[in-house]
């Protein structure tokens, strides 16, 4: 018995048209949960001495697939230094249910850094007023 | 260098051969673009395909040097029988079984190739050499993580898959080393050591990525490579994709772009 015949979808890209889709769909079936792939994050350099950043995620079947994917998928554009990808379940966080833990942080005001800078400052003044004094006694 | 009169046109059918590899294969690529099993994949798959149209506009570039005319001219007012690429390139593209597989077996000799023009006397092809090694060792990395992957790692399915589209491949694949009538002008001036050179040291690159991708190779004393491509014979495959490659320029011709 043969296929019965069906209308096939017709593009203007001709790629689309070799590929005889039928102009009706048949139904769609999800694939199975384990044929999926795991996603991986993706950590970038531009140059030597620059922080990594979080540039996206890409899915793979293992590290190295990742890291194949990676390379074009965030570094064709641009200049890159060193490129890095680790499976997003082994990266090790906080539930989105746990960030009021940070809630309060904003208001510790006391904690904030700024006002080290001027004792640092300070200091150094003073040790320069004071070996300069060392010099003029001598 | 100054280059001997008598070596322009081995240096000029070696050009060829390898430009109009690079344009047709990265033609074929570009037609999985949009069409890839996977978002990521497309997009690798996709970039490597304007990497070979980039090699082949660099090896028009040095033949427009030597004479020819501009590379757009050379790459879409051709026809079929003044092409010189071999028949692994101008295939159809199948499925991605094949794909991955003449993507793998082509990279790999193209790999060796660039890597014996680094020597090469004519400084031009050996500064080409030089410049594209990093892209074409991303092609083979690329390539070779597929065919372990599918072959070793895979199903049963992927694993027959990939060793169906080996065995169609691979008479194609030596077809990339048909022997020039130039072979010994350009292996004594020093230009290139030669398609045989080049097929033993393809054959100990494949050999051990096969077999980490529990592959069999085919005996080469079974298989009959496909010739003829380096002379103008080819496939039928090969003037449909110049005609659709160079229908809109040769619509009009004298069109700015």
């Amino acid at each position: 018995m043969s296929a019965p015949q069906r209308a096939t979808m017709r593009s203007l890209d001709p790629r689309v048209t070799r590929l005889q889709i039928p102009e009706e769909l048949s139904e769609f079936h999800p694939k199975p949960p384990a044929d999926e792939w795991e996603p991986y994050e993706v950590f970038w350099k531009e140059k030597p001495g620059d922080q990594p950043i979080h540039v996206g995620t890409v899915h793979a079947p293992n590290a190295e697939m990742a890291l194949v994917f990676a390379k074009e998928n965030y570094c064709r554009r641009g200049r890159t230094y060193a490129l890095w990808v680790v499976r997003t379940a082994d990266i090790y966080t906080f539930g989105p249910e746990d960030v009021d833990i940070f809630a309060t942080t904003p208001e510790k005001t006391y904690r904030e850094p700024d006002a080290y800078k001027v004792v640092q400052k300070l200091l150094r003044l003073k040790r320069r007023h004071h070996s300069s004094q060392e010099a003029h006694e001598a | 260098m100054k280059l001997e009169p008598e070596l322009l046109p081995a240096l000029k059918d070696l050009l060829y051969r390898m430009a109009d590899d690079a344009l047709i294969l990265g033609h074929r690529h570009s037609e999985w673009t949009g069409l890839g099993p996977i978002l990521e994949e497309d997009i690798a798959f996709s970039s490597i395909a304007q990497d070979k149209l980039g090699h082949a506009y660099a090896l028009y570039q040095l033949l427009h040097e030597l004479g020819e005319p501009e590379p757009d001219r050379v790459a879409f007012f051709r026809d079929a029988p003044e092409f010189r690429c071999c028949h692994l390139v101008e295939y159809p593209n199948g499925g991605y079984d094949f794909s991955l597989m003449r993507h793998f077996l082509f990279d790999v000799a193209e790999q060796w190739r660039y890597y014996l023009l680094e020597q090469s006397r004519y400084e031009p092809l050996a500064q080409l050499a030089r410049k594209v090694r990093g892209e074409i060792k991303y092609h083979v990395f690329h390539a070779t993580q597929w065919v372990v992957q599918l072959g070793a790692r895979g199903t049963e399915e992927s694993h027959r898959r990939l060793q169906q589209a080996l065995e169609t491949a691979f008479p194609l694949a030596l077809g990339i080393f048909e022997p020039s009538d130039y072979e010994e002008v350009l292996a004594h001036s020093g230009i290139f050591p030669g398609e045989q050179v080049l097929q033993q040291r393809w054959l100990e690159g494949i050999a051990p990525i096969l077999k980490q991708a529990t592959l069999k190779m085919p005996d080469l004393s079974d298989v009959v490579p496909a010739y003829g491509g380096r002379r103008g014979i080819h496939t039928p495959y090969l003037q449909p994709l110049l005609d659709e490659m160079g229908e809109v320029i040769r619509s009009e011709p004298d069109a700015e772009w």
